[in-house]
């Protein structure tokens, strides 16, 4: 899923100090799970934005008039169109989805202001409660049959292809005693695997024209479209 | 005139050292380096923006130390440049007279100056490795397409024994050696033991037959230094040796004896072809330690010697 978390408030104040009347809108998909934009958070900042205003700490004059909404899926057309009349009423609306959803959001509604009230971090997993991690970095094509199921490129500080560089130091990675090394875990994992043979291989340069690099990336399904 | 692979070739024990570049653009200090290492090391190795800390750049000192009659290894990270600007530094340097070149994934950004800056990471350093050695022996770019006049560089990379999982560390250098890697240079040892059984496991799969390796030493200035060496991600320094340094009434001499004694030793474990002195900030020793050594004169200063051109 994606994970995002939420912009400082102050920020957000920021990004809606001219308006009188906002939409903040959620999404019920990765945003809820990862407790950033679900139907909860939609009502907290609601609250936290119009108190905020109220007591003048946003820098701003006057109050704030926040209408809620929370939608099945921001990143999708047919989940917008029950708000247009909402839209049509305020000076801006301010999205709790995924950069996904807000770009939707904002194409769907062109002639009004949107703006993003979360910071979209990763594509990632819950570890446990309250912890996500990454996971993917979406590189168009997937290394992880080489290594057991863990992503260098996404895990290893630096992308490495060919095994742990020189600063893997007792399962940590050199950037922080925090951060597990990732080609510790995939060395450590392809030995209870007995396939420790896949590291010895020496791993090409990446055609990273799948990845963003390439310039923006499609998707086509010919026999569906 | 390659005096690193010549030393090399005709068997013998090579030394080189290693320059940071300034924090400026002054490159006064640089050249006085150079000039006082060029007589007692074989070639000498610029840092490319070690730490991920903003030095001037790697291919510039390799200019100002060849000025200097030194003989220059590139360091090359993958950290800051695509393999677009990789190859065509690398014609750059070639074309001003550089002909070693050492291949390294560098150190984070998170740990410069600049630790918001976005890294490249196109490629690593094994496939730098392979890269280079593409350019030199097939004539040609990553990419297939053939090139007038490739670059012939003698092909360094870097071996860290102290770093985990101590099992692969061995099987790495393999992959550096089958990618193109001509010679080695160590992490600093301090760690001696360590060190051996890394080497035991080296010469166990035939690679110091393979490849030329030299080992890393620093001579540490304080106890200070070195204890903040022992905090470096991949560098192990024992107890030992910081108790040593700190209970030294002239830490400096100290500092230089635990040298010595470190590079006596390196010496003598089989399979070890040279020593990397790495003196950060404290270039100025070298000299004397390779004296103390018994490292002097170098093979190429003999009249006899004939290095063999790389060019
Ligand atoms: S290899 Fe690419 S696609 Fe596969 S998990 Fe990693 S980033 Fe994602
Ligand atoms: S320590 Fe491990 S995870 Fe960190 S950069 Fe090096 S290889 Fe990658």
């Amino acid at each position: 899923m994606i994970v995002a978390d939420r912009k400082p408030l102050a920020e957000i104040l920021t990004l809606v100090r001219h308006a009188g009347r906002i939409l903040l809108v959620g999404c019920q998909e990765c945003v809820t799970v990862c407790l950033a934009g679900g139907e909860r958070e939609v009502a907290e900042l609601s609250l936290i934005l119009r108190l905020a205003r109220a007591q003048g700490r946003a820098q701003v004059d006057g109050p704030l008039e926040v209408i809620t909404a929370t939608v099945h899926r921001q990143c999708d057309d047919e989940f917008l169109a029950p708000l247009a009349d909402q839209v049509a009423n305020v000076d801006c609306v301010v999205s709790m989805s995924c950069g996904v959803g807000v770009q939707h959001m904002a194409a769907y509604f062109p002639h009004t202001w949107v703006v993003p009230a979360l910071n979209t971090r990763f594509a990632g997993a819950t570890i446990k409660q309250g912890l996500w991690e990454e996971r993917c970095s979406l590189c168009g094509d997937c290394q992880l049959y080489r290594t057991g199921g863990i992503c260098p490129i996404t895990r290893c500080a630096k992308s490495l292809l060919n095994g742990p560089c020189g600063g893997s130091q007792e399962g940590h990675c050199e950037i922080s005693a925090d951060i597990p090394c990732a080609w510790q875990q995939i060395y450590d994992h392809l030995r209870t695997m007995g396939k420790l043979e896949l590291i010895e291989e020496i791993v090409c340069v990446k055609d990273w024209s799948r990845a963003r690099d390439g310039g923006l990336r499609r998707s086509v399904r010919e026999d569906v479209s | 005139m390659n005096r690193l692979q010549g030393v090399l070739a005709a068997g013998g024990f090579a030394v080189t050292a290693e320059i940071g570049p300034p924090k400026g653009a002054d490159p006064t200090r640089l050249r006085r380096y150079a000039e006082r290492l060029r007589e007692c090391t074989d070639a000498q190795n610029l840092t490319d923006n070690q730490t991920a800390i903003v030095r001037l750049s790697s291919l510039a000192a390799c200019v100002h130390v060849l000025a200097a009659g030194g003989e220059p290894v590139l360091q090359v990270t993958c950290r800051d440049r695509n393999r677009i600007a990789i190859q065509s530094d690398l014609l750059g340097a070639y074309s001003l007279g550089v002909q070693n070149v050492l291949c390294l994934s560098g150190d984070h950004q998170s740990f410069g100056n600049h630790p918001t800056a976005k890294n490249v990471y196109d490629i690593d350093s094994i496939q730098l490795l392979g890269m280079v050695r593409r350019m030199r022996d097939e004539g040609c770019f990553l990419c297939g397409e053939e090139m007038k006049a490739p670059p012939r560089f003698f092909i360094g990379a870097a071996a860290n024994p102290f770093a985990d999982p101590l099992e692969f560390r061995a099987k790495r250098l393999a992959k550096k050696i089958a990618a193109g890697a001509d010679f080695i240079q160590t992490q600093a040892v301090f760690d001696l033991e360590r060190f051996r059984t890394w080497m035991a496991m080296v010469r166990d799969i035939g690679l110091d037959e393979q490849t030329a390796i030299l080992a890393g030493v620093i001579p540490p200035k304080s106890a200070r230094a070195l204890r903040f060496m022992a905090q470096v991600p991949g560098m192990a320094v024992p107890k030992e040796l910081l108790r040593r340094m700190e209970s030294a009434s002239d830490q400096q001499e100290e500092g230089k004896r635990i040298c010595s004694e470190l590079m006596e030793e390196l010496r003598s474990v089989p399979g070890v072809r040279g020593l990397h002195i790495m003196a950060v900030m404290w270039e100025d020793v070298v000299p004397e330690l390779v004296e103390r050594a018994g490292l002097l004169p170098r093979p190429w200063q003999a009249a006899s010697f004939s290095g063999r051109e790389t060019g």
